[in-house]
């Protein structure tokens, strides 16, 4: 590729700098408007949650994890905040994706591994992300990024936690990315 | 003042409402900022591409002043504003599993919805795992509710818990950022990056 085509390709992108005051203004919104900040995975949460109801009435009585859930939520799971945000961040993904011509069905991956392999990975990544974030109370987004945004020492812990963790990592890993 | 849904100046449903703009934004940002790009990602990790240090730490720190400048001038209620609690051995565990989870998938949760919304069948497949990992928590809760509880320590700051004012803290924490974001921008010119 030249070095030419690279620039333009780059320049698409936002500068990472003002991605980043423009991400604190969003975040800043959030916590204008609602009193808390951004997240994903209690969306995620949220349906899970609902399921669980729709299969079992009673798990909010009797499935502990429900009942945690019910004692920290009131009303619908699904009319929850994060939910209606998280439509959002898809609609916004989606549309700043078309804006730029990103949108493309495809598997990213390193030239050196194959689709299978990123599939599999980005399987288990899922899975383990899904996971550490109930336990954490939040991922990436609502707790070290929200939490930051607070002065929250929970939130400064998870963020050093899950960034220590990928870099002590990395190099077991190395394959897959470089 | 602010904020408004606490305070009652909004209705519930109004704030569902500017949820969903807020959360178009959100996307928006998320996007156009690199991160529906699991390559660009796992970047900062190898030091080829660091979008994600200079976004994170650029948004942290422009809400935390945000919120001191607004309440300086009495636009919003601190007190009103969730701080995250800290139930300090699952902030650390979660976080440990979490970020094997992310150089694995080179995703984080908010980032593989913006990838699965553009097309990234990769982004898609770590969405899915992230409703089997949440289900596996659901059921498996009791085994971890201990672990879940342990050492709660409230609502502090972490400027309370090192004796500082949050000003203080918070110029700390600009000088760290800009500190790391000079690191960054050599790591850069240091290690090659192809473009996607």
């Amino acid at each position: 590729m030249s070095n030419n085509t690279t620039n333009e390709r780059s320049r698409r992108y936002l500068n990472p700098y003002l991605g980043g005051v423009l991400l604190g203004l969003v975040l800043l919104a959030a916590n204008f408007v609602s009193g808390r900040g951004l997240g994903a995975s209690g969306a995620v949460k949220s349906v899970v949650a609902t399921t669980i109801e729709a299969v079992d009435r009673n798990a909010s009585e009797t499935m502990p994890f429900m009942k945690e859930y019910a004692g920290s939520h009131s009303g619908s799971p699904m009319k929850s905040w994060l939910v209606f945000q998280m439509l959002g961040v898809i609609v916004g993904g989606f549309l700043s994706g078309a804006v730029a011509g990103r949108l493309k069905l495809k598997v990213e991956h390193s030239p050196k591994i194959t689709s299978r392999r990123r599939l599999i990975f980005a399987l288990a990544g899922g899975i383990l992300f899904g996971f550490g974030s109930q336990l954490g109370r939040g991922c990436t987004s609502g707790s070290a990024l929200s939490g930051m945004g607070v002065l929250s020492l929970g939130g400064f812990v998870t963020m050093m936690a899950i960034f220590g963790t990928a870099f002590a990592l990395a190099y077991f890993f190395r394959r897959n990315w470089i | 003042m602010g904020p408004l849904a606490p305070n009652g100046i909004i209705s519930e449903n109004t704030n569902f409402l500017l949820a969903f703009f807020i959360g178009i934004a959100f996307g928006w940002v998320l996007e156009s900022s690199g991160f529906s790009s699991s390559r660009k990602l796992a970047g900062i990790f190898y030091g080829y591409d660091t979008v994600v240090l200079k976004v994170f730490f650029t948004g942290a720190i422009t809400c935390m002043l945000g919120l001191l400048f607004m309440s300086l001038f009495g636009w919003v209620d601190l007190d009103l504003i969730y701080v995250n609690p800290t139930y300090l051995t699952s902030a650390i565990i979660g976080g440990v599993v979490m970020g094997a989870g992310f150089i694995m998938g080179g995703f984080c949760p908010g980032t593989s919805f913006c990838g699965a919304a553009i097309g990234k069948i990769d982004g898609m497949v770590f969405v899915a795992g992230l409703f089997i990992g949440v289900y596996g928590f659901a059921f498996t809760y009791p085994l971890w509710e201990k672990m879940y509880m342990a050492r709660y320590l409230g609502e502090p700051k972490v400027s309370e818990k090192l004796g500082m004012s949050d000003g203080l803290f918070g110029l700390l924490l600009i000088i760290a950022a800009i500190g790391m974001f000079a690191v960054a921008e050599w790591a850069e010119r240091k290690f090659p990056r192809e473009e996607y």
